[in-house]
């Protein structure tokens, strides 16, 4: 059955205060790593799909992203199909 | 008539028992109502009470939202039900859009837990009638995700129908937008904050004041007169 992965990235609006983007990029200079201007945080999370990525299916998993990964009153969120494989 | 007022559990509710005992000091008949039962028992009115539900791994309330028990509060509470959540019910409130705005990490990024003291700036909610509006109180507060946001136009919308039911007083513990504690749906049937009336309902614990009783005994008149 062919498997896929399908990634979901979340993001916090940009209007929305991130501290805790803002502890990774306060943390940054102390590490030696200069010139970060900013750093927002998110969450990724990838979802293997058993069965054909198709339409249909992209469309279930926007529905999913939309009504429970993200929260749309402070998250966007993007969908994205990596690459499909054979499996064993 | 014994007002019967249902609390929920859910895998990882904290504040349940306190919650039940303060609908039983306040003079109600407490009923336990279990997240994966989706019938309410006859309560007249829910408490969604205070923890970690799920762990809270998601978002705050994220995944106790789609619990069966959920389905019918959502739809009860639409109709006209009672309904007060209590910090993680809050965010479950929010999560299943019966109030508006979502709740954020603390802006400080430090698990928080004070006596907190607010102001009641709704008394016309099913919940807020034994207060008096401006009145100040002092219960205890304790969350990880206490941040109210919302966007500007919904913030402005909530203060000019006079639903933003508590504010916070001398100090914003968590960077909540507009020092907001606590709010209403229109009709005032549903009511969120995010500080513990519950934990203070008997002079021996918490704050070693009965700030909190008011809560219980509000819904406890509206349903009785009813």
């Amino acid at each position: 059955m062919p498997v896929a992965r399908v990634v979901v990235d979340v993001m916090l609006k940009p209007e929305i205060l991130d501290p805790q983007g803002q502890a990774v990029q306060r943390a940054l200079p102390r590490l030696g790593f200069e010139g970060i201007a900013d750093v927002r945080q998110g969450k990724r999370f990838e979802l293997e799909v058993e069965g054909p990525v198709d339409e249909a299916a992209l469309t279930r998993i926007h529905e999913m992203a939309e009504t429970f990964l993200a929260n749309t009153v402070i998250e966007d969120f993007t969908v994205k199909v990596e690459k499909a494989e054979e499996s064993k | 008539m014994t007002a019967r007022i249902g609390v929920v559990t859910f895998p990882g509710t904290l504040d349940d028992q306190d919650s039940l005992r303060a609908v039983r000091v306040a003079g109600a008949e407490p009923v336990s109502l279990w997240h994966r039962d989706k019938d309410l028992h006859q309560v007249d009115a829910v408490i969604l009470a205070g923890g970690f539900s799920y762990g809270d791994y998601l978002r705050a309330g994220a995944i106790s939202r789609f619990s069966p028990v959920m389905e019918t509060v959502i739809e009860q509470a639409k109709a006209g039900m009672p309904v007060l959540g209590i910090c993680n019910g809050f965010q479950i409130l929010t999560e299943a859009h019966l109030l508006p705005g979502a709740m954020l990490r603390n802006n400080h990024l430090h698990f928080i837990c004070r006596d907190q003291k607010l102001r009641v700036e709704n008394a016309g909610t099913a919940w807020t009638s034994d207060y008096s509006e401006g009145q100040e109180i002092s219960v205890p507060l304790k969350n990880m995700d206490g941040r109210y946001t919302a966007d500007e136009h919904t913030l402005d919308e909530l203060e000019a129908e006079g639903r933003v039911a508590f504010r916070y007083v001398d100090v914003n513990p968590n960077g909540s937008l507009r020092d907001i504690a606590g709010i209403t749906n229109a009709a005032g049937n549903v009511v969120g904050l995010m500080p513990h009336p519950e934990h203070a309902v008997e002079p021996l614990i918490g704050t070693g004041g009965t700030d909190g009783l008011g809560f219980f005994t509000s819904i406890i008149k509206k349903l009785v007169n009813a």
